[in-house]
């Protein structure tokens, strides 16, 4: 007799009275021991908790505080992060001559120099000094909202909305856990317990950027679209345009949910309880230390494990010629006439596609291209970095068109690999990659067409 | 060094079960990947005494009985990974659920430890809890703790070492189901003990059985087709 | 005293304290809101509304758990005190 057969025989002496006789008698138990083991000597109501709630759940304040929630949390990355960026670029910077003089030293030749300085060094220590900070403050403000417990109030606010689409409130748990990194965000849709949403919550999240892709949109917007403001206020123009961004990922998000709701992925929304938690005061030094810390180090990890292969590859195909051009001009004349139709150019999608590996290295590798010479020159300020772009052609049209195309392209390697494993099904992954691409190709094919149209540029 | 030992942790989200991870671990954590299954679990170890604690940190989920992906790992990680000892954390404040979870997990598994956190917030609330008299009703040791302040923690260390030394022995208090359902365990445990052994509850099998779980099923006969379920702890970064 | 008032929870008012009779739900769902606590004879409080009037939060258990309408127009109980 195998297991199979006693299952059947089990199910034959089982009813669905019994199945929950089987839940309600270890309540019974449960709820007699509390009785007998809990006395309680005050009224136990947590008041606290409901006067919050009346305010964040609230049906005037609840939105506003969200909004203005997430806007807060990137002002003080952006804002924070300018500083410490521009010292730590500084400090390679000044480390970078050191290194330079031990080669011209020991007599290394030009292309190992070139390989290892103007590749790897610089290629490396960009994404550092570009992604360091902002994560390192973004992920402790985020740590303290999540253990303070907020963000189950989010989806408890936005579920209409989701369920409009097809798709479940817990998603925007999901989404919130994407600004930091969409292949642990793939995992985290774990916690949306029916098969349909969570494959709705894994196919749309690259629509929330990540931690690669900030550095990009954060860049771009401060140099073109806040670029007549100073200080403080051009923290918060750059702030503002972020927040316009992140609200046409979320748009695209529902819409997109939505369109898979009705096709591929029909069904009725099933399955949804959510737990609202107490508030309670994080640890907040344990909290900002431990996040701080923890991200950092997977910062530094992936720059060394992903920025700098392919570093070291833009840098190869820079400076091998065939004929008199690079392999890398190829490929950028190659792709030029449709990145044009875009409103980007061959540089920028040669730079996102050898970017799969990891977003972070998208604006390292298309500066290199830029450059020509496969190395990024020591850009020592933004306003060098812009004087690049604009003596390439750039305006305000092509850096919305990549900071748009950032957002809504094909999710990275790790996160396709992780979309895969969770998925087990090479159709569903394909399908991660193809969706986000055509959108990715379609928005700024639209603008661009249309802005050329009525000649705003 | 000294000897290792497993100690998984398991409990209801939103009960301070990381607190407390984070709290004993300190930074010595890193993401461990459950090979082939694609689950990655959090661990960390504590030194006490001349002993290694390794802490793996199972997903929060309510219950065990398999309605979610979580809870399938967590459920598979207690009973066929068999940890040395599955410490539970209770939230204080809610008890009742969370005794749910407990009771479960005392089904499946002897050695338990059960960790009532969050014991200074109870205690604001006016909440009073007799740990002696869950530990007598449940025949495991029950601790109160406060995994935010570090209270209670020489208390757990110290139980969780007596038990991996057999100082102390679980003895979990049997759950009792109502006549008709233990009758219907009768007729099946004996044939699920023939074919599974000593290796699992054969009582939790069956009652799993009649409660339909099929996951469990599947999970058993992968399992008891010499199917090897590889743990490989990697260090796992996105 | 009048004969108890049975009600389905997603008609319930806030502060409405309403005991549970019955759940018309099968399968996984099913086995969910009996995890959580929604078994017959517990006694739920509807704590608050979205913003959008959908889920509603329900106090069962000690924890606040919200529920859709398609759920919580599925249980069914006694309102044992309207909160006034």
């Amino acid at each position: 007799m195998s297991i199979q057969h006693i299952f059947a025989e089990a199910q034959e002496l089982s009813t669905p009275k019994l199945r929950d006789d089987i839940v309600q008698q270890l309540y019974d138990r449960s709820h007699k021991l509390c009785h007998e083991g809990i006395s309680y000597t005050k009224s136990k109501r947590d008041t606290r908790t409901e006067k919050l709630d009346e305010i964040f759940t609230s049906p005037i304040f609840g939105f506003p505080i969200m909004i203005a929630m997430l806007g807060l949390l990137f002002y003080i990355t952006i804002a924070g992060a300018n500083i410490p960026s521009s010292l730590i670029a500084e400090f390679f910077g000044y480390l970078e001559g050191y290194i330079t003089q031990f080669f011209t030293f020991i007599h290394a030749p030009e292309w190992l120099h070139g390989i290892l300085v103007l590749g790897l060094y610089r290629g490396t220590t960009w994404v550092i000094s570009v992604m360091l900070p902002p994560m390192a403050i973004f992920f402790p403000t985020f740590a303290l909202l999540e253990n303070y417990g907020y963000l189950p109030r989010v989806a408890f606010n936005m579920d209409r909305l989701f369920k409009r689409v097809g798709a479940h409130g817990k998603q925007s748990l999901t989404m919130a856990m994407g600004f930091g990194c969409n292949a642990a965000a793939v995992i985290s849709t774990r916690i949306i317990e029916s098969p349909r949403e969570r494959m709705l919550a894994i196919l749309t999240n690259n629509f929330v950027p990540c931690n690669g892709r900030w550095g990009t949109l954060i860049v771009l917007s401060s140099l073109f679209m806040a670029a007549g403001f100073t200080g403080g206020m051009a923290s918060l123009v750059t702030t503002g345009v972020i927040v316009g961004i992140v609200m046409i990922g979320i748009i695209v998000t529902f819409f997109v949910s939505w369109v898979l709701s009705k096709t591929a992925l029909k069904g009725v929304p099933t399955h949804y309880t959510l737990e609202l938690p107490p508030y309670r005061k994080p640890k907040i030094f344990d909290t900002v230390i431990r996040s701080s810390l923890t991200k950092s180090w997977s910062v530094l990890v992936r720059a060394v494990k992903v920025a700098a292969p392919a570093a070291i590859l833009t840098w190869v195909f820079a400076n091998i010629y065939i004929g008199d051009t690079s392999i890398l001009m190829y490929a950028v004349n190659f792709l030029d006439p449709f990145g044009k139709m875009l409103g980007l150019d061959g540089y920028i999608l040669m730079a996102f596609i050898l970017g799969l590996p990891a977003n972070e290295i998208v604006l390292p590798i298309l500066l290199m291209g830029y450059l020509s010479t496969g190395s990024l020159t020591e850009v020592d300020s933004l306003v060098d970095l812009k004087k690049i772009f604009l003596a390439h052609g750039w305006t305000w049209l092509t850096a919305l068109n990549m900071m748009l195309f950032s957002l809504l392209h094909y999710p990275c390697g790790t996160t396709l690999l992780n979309i895969y494993k969770e998925t087990k099904s090479k159709k569903w992954t394909f399908l991660a990659f193809l969706i986000p691409t055509v959108i990715a190709i379609i928005v700024p094919l639209v603008i661009t067409q249309t802005v050329r149209f009525f000649g705003w540029v | 060094m000294g000897t290792e030992y497993r100690i998984a942790l398991a409990g209801n989200p939103n009960t301070g079960k990381s607190t407390l991870f984070n709290a004993l671990t300190g930074l010595r954590q890193h993401t461990g990947n459950w090979a082939g299954k694609t689950v990655s679990l959090a661990q960390g170890t504590v030194q006490f005494k001349d002993k290694t604690f390794q802490l793996i940190d199972l997903p929060g989920t309510y219950s065990l009985f398999s309605n979610s992906k979580d809870e399938e790992v967590a459920r598979n990680y207690i009973v066929f990974e068999k940890p040395d000892v599955t410490l539970v954390v209770l939230d204080a404040t809610s008890l009742e659920r969370n005794l749910n979870l407990a009771l479960q997990v005392l089904e499946m598994t002897k050695n338990v430890v059960i960790a009532i956190n969050l014991i200074d917030v109870a205690e604001e609330q006016g909440i009073q809890i007799n740990e002696r008299l869950l530990t007598n009703r449940l025949g495991v040791p029950v601790i109160k703790i406060s995994a935010r302040n570090k209270k209670g923690f020489p208390m757990l260390l110290d139980t969780l070492d007596r038990i991996v030394t057999g100082a102390i022995e679980c003895n979990p208090v049997r759950m009792v189901y109502s006549e008709e359902i233990e009758e219907q365990i009768k007729k099946i445990e004996p044939k699920v003990r023939e074919i599974i052994g000593g290796q699992l509850s054969s009582r939790w099998v069956s009652l799993r059985l009649l409660d339909g779980d099929e996951t469990l099923l599947n999970e058993i006969n992968q399992r008891l087709s010499g199917r090897q379920v590889e743990y490989e702890y990697s260090t796992h970064i996105c | 005293m009048d004969k108890p008032k049975t009600m389905k929870l997603v008609n319930g008012e806030k502060g409405n304290i309403i005991k549970i009779t019955s759940l018309n739900l099968d399968g996984v769902m099913r086995r969910r809101l009996l995890d959580l606590g929604f078994v017959t004879g517990a006694l739920v409080e509807v704590v608050r509304k979205s913003p959008l009037g959908d889920p509603i939060a329900f106090r069962v258990s000690q924890t606040t758990i919200a529920l859709r309408e398609e759920e919580s127009s599925k249980i069914e109980g006694e309102l044992v005190s309207d909160g006034n």
